[in-house]
């Protein structure tokens, strides 16, 4: 995984509530093999009409936001389906980083999995983002969030941090325990499903 | 010290445990299906990675086979490449396959408990958010992304931050309990703790109007955990558990002696303190309809669809939600939900398409005719459950009824094989997500129980069941 590096973007406002990821990528996108590709069925309903026209008033249609990598939304974003292919299609459609007052726990794991920064932040700094225009300075390292004359911390799982700062890939690391594990195993002997 | 059931389950699986660092679980039990397995068997062939524990796996094909004559060809391409693409991985892994014409065929969460695969105090992932239907047998099961199917794969464990606990407490006695079903229990708990309410903490239910359910009854209940947003539910085994798992398939040989040690442990001490409580009186639970797009925009079936304000409860956010939810479900405030006309039926899903479900819809249906403006199929969960409703006849009440009687699988639930609304249809149905173009791009979804959906199949419109039986 590429690690984490300083975010300079604009933000992509998105004032919903409980987004869950039946709209992230809705399930007829799902059936690819690959995790790449994904990003084009990004919020598909939401952007596309029946006739696969572009809805004009879909904030993701308008070309403004284009090269933005920071999605600001409300609370309880990524609910409802595990598919990863939701976190997929917003990196591929390139954000890096979501920045919501809250999250639901599937969605929030898969986005470190894949390099994503999924940011909490009270209600009021959501509000204030939201209306923010221009360009916004993120800091991952220093945990920092700087838009014009003010700046803001977050809180992060300071393990969580290292592993997307270094790029580190969890089973690498899960091997490492590869004794503990035996030794788990041993002490302990699971039920086998054919026995 | 006292511990909650759950609490004792995460002690005893606990591999690597470092102060402020998620902790290393392992995994007891994992079940693997075609739609989000494919990427993980990729990452195991690029590193160059085997299956830890084979015999802690098991796959099946459910989200997208077609629920029509499987003697035919599949004519969607994309879904046939994911179905073979899954026979080939566990071919290649050594993992056991129940493929898409065998008996044991089903719903991932329907065949887990039937084939004696799912047990009491272990640990259960899928990479499908209603795993969490695993924990009516006291069991830690939850629902993981793709990464995590892969790191399970190779490793046997995962990483996870300890959630915390919260108690929902069921109490009373259900007034007509064949009317009122778990469905309009959990609806009812998913309406009033709002579908982030349970969001990073494992829900335990407990009281009297939980040990009143049978198995399939507490299934429904934690299904629907996660659409409170709590990756697991879970309820402490008892006598139902034990004789629900006995004699399966993949019972194991010392059954009797597990039963043994989950009888004097699986269980939350008294005195055990809950991060949160709630407690319900099902005694006042009406049957439940759906009127928006998430599952928490219930009402009781003899109230009216709420208008936004009543709803949102000075909350701008919520009152927002509800008049896009409206919006999209084409539905005025004040109108009485029995006066909703609807166009299909669905009874099927990992939440409400076991063998009690389908008997309970049957005696509803029986000696009826689906209203002619309605198109209604039933989808077991399982094929199992399918030759068992088969041999007791229910496949000819439903079809003398009009009702489409299918092959098992997760069709209409979310629409990934044919079964899928068309744009601005109106269905009721007993699956578990209302979301916006969840069962087809513009279809509109109202949950419900499945005596409640067999009787607004008869009606054409949603009915108060109670006054039918």
């Amino acid at each position: 995984m590429k690690p984490f590096s300083k975010i300079n973007s604009i933000i992509t406002p998105l004032d919903k509530a409980n987004v869950d990821t039946d709209q992230i990528i809705p399930k007829q996108f799902l059936k690819l093999i690959t995790k790449s590709g994904f990003g084009k069925f990004l919020f598909y309903d939401w952007r596309f009409n029946h006739d696969g026209q572009e809805k004009d008033d879909f904030i993701l249609n308008d070309s403004h936001y284009k090269t933005s990598q920071i999605l600001v939304t409300n609370e309880n974003f990524g609910c409802g389906s595990s598919r990863e292919h939701a976190v997929w299609a917003l990196k591929d459609f390139g954000f890096d980083v979501i920045i919501s007052p809250s999250f639901a726990d599937i969605f929030y794991s898969n986005c470190f999995k894949n390099g994503v920064l999924p940011i909490i932040l009270d209600i009021e700094n959501i509000k204030k983002l939201l209306q923010f225009k221009g360009a916004i300075e993120l800091d991952l390292e220093s945990q920092t969030i700087i838009f014009g004359d003010e700046s803001i911390n977050f809180k992060i799982d300071s393990h969580r941090k290292i592993r997307l700062l270094e790029g580190l890939d969890d089973i690498d690391l899960t091997l490492k325990e590869d004794a503990k594990i035996e030794t788990f195993e041993k002490n302990s002997s699971r039920i086998s499903i054919f026995e | 010290m006292t511990e909650t059931l759950f609490e004792k389950i995460w002690n005893s699986h606990v591999v690597v445990e470092r102060e402020n660092e998620p902790s290393l679980i392992y995994i007891d039990r994992h079940l693997i299906h075609e739609v989000t397995s494919p990427q993980a068997f990729d990452g195991l062939r690029v590193n160059n990675r085997k299956v830890r524990r084979p015999d802690l796996t098991v796959a099946t094909i459910d989200h997208n086979v077609p629920t029509t004559d499987r003697s035919l060809p599949m004519i969607d391409e994309t879904s046939s490449t994911q179905i073979k693409t899954l026979e080939k991985n566990c071919e290649d892994f050594g993992i056991k396959l129940f493929g898409i014409n065998d008996p044991n065929q089903g719903i991932v969460h329907v065949i887990g408990p039937q084939l004696g695969i799912t047990l009491p105090g272990s640990t259960i992932v899928c990479g499908d958010s209603h795993t969490s239907t695993q924990g009516a047998f006291g069991a830690f099961a939850f629902g993981i992304g793709t990464s995590e199917v892969e790191h399970t794969l190779a490793t046997q464990t995962l990483w996870l931050e300890k959630p915390k606990t919260f108690e929902i407490l069921a109490t009373g006695k259900r007034k007509n309990s064949f009317a009122v079903t778990s469905k309009d229990i959990i609806l009812s708990i998913i309406k009033q703790i709002g579908t982030d309410g349970g969001t990073g903490h494992v829900l335990e239910y407990r009281g009297d109007a939980i040990s009143d359910l049978s198995m399939e009854q507490r299934m429904t209940i934690c299904n629907m955990s996660i659409e409170a947003g709590s990756r697991a539910g879970l309820i402490a085994p008892d006598e139902k558990t034990f004789d629900y798992l006995n004699n399966r398939k993949y019972t194991p040989k010392n059954y009797d002696d597990l039963v043994d040690d989950w009888k004097n442990n699986l269980m939350t001490d008294a005195n055990s303190k809950f991060d949160k409580t709630f407690t319900i009186d099902v005694e006042k639970i009406e049957p439940q309809v759906s009127w928006g797009t998430n599952p928490a925009m219930v009402s009781d079936v003899t109230s009216k669809v709420p208008t936004p304000e009543e709803f949102g409860n000075n909350n701008e956010i919520q009152i927002e939600s509800a008049k896009k939810a409206l919006s999209y479900m084409d539905l005025k405030p004040d109108t009485p939900i029995v006066d909703i006309p609807i166009d299909r039926v669905f009874i099927g899903s990992c939440t409400n398409a076991r063998l009690e479900d389908l008997k309970d819809a049957s005696e509803i249906v029986k000696g009826k005719t689906v209203n002619s403006a309605v198109s209604a199929m039933v989808v077991p969960g399982s094929q199992m459950v399918k030759l068992q409703a088969e041999e007791l006849g229910l496949d000819r009440i439903f079809k003398d009824a009009n009702f489409e009687w299918r092959e098992s699988g997760c069709s209409m639930c979310l629409g990934m094989n044919p079964d899928i609304l068309k744009p601005g249809e109106r269905c009721a149905s007993t699956s578990n997500r209302n979301f916006e173009g969840r069962q087809g791009s513009g279809g509109r979804t109202h949950l419900v129980s499945p005596v409640m959906a067999a009787a607004s199949a008869i009606a054409g419109h949603f009915v108060d069941v109670r006054e039918w039986c």
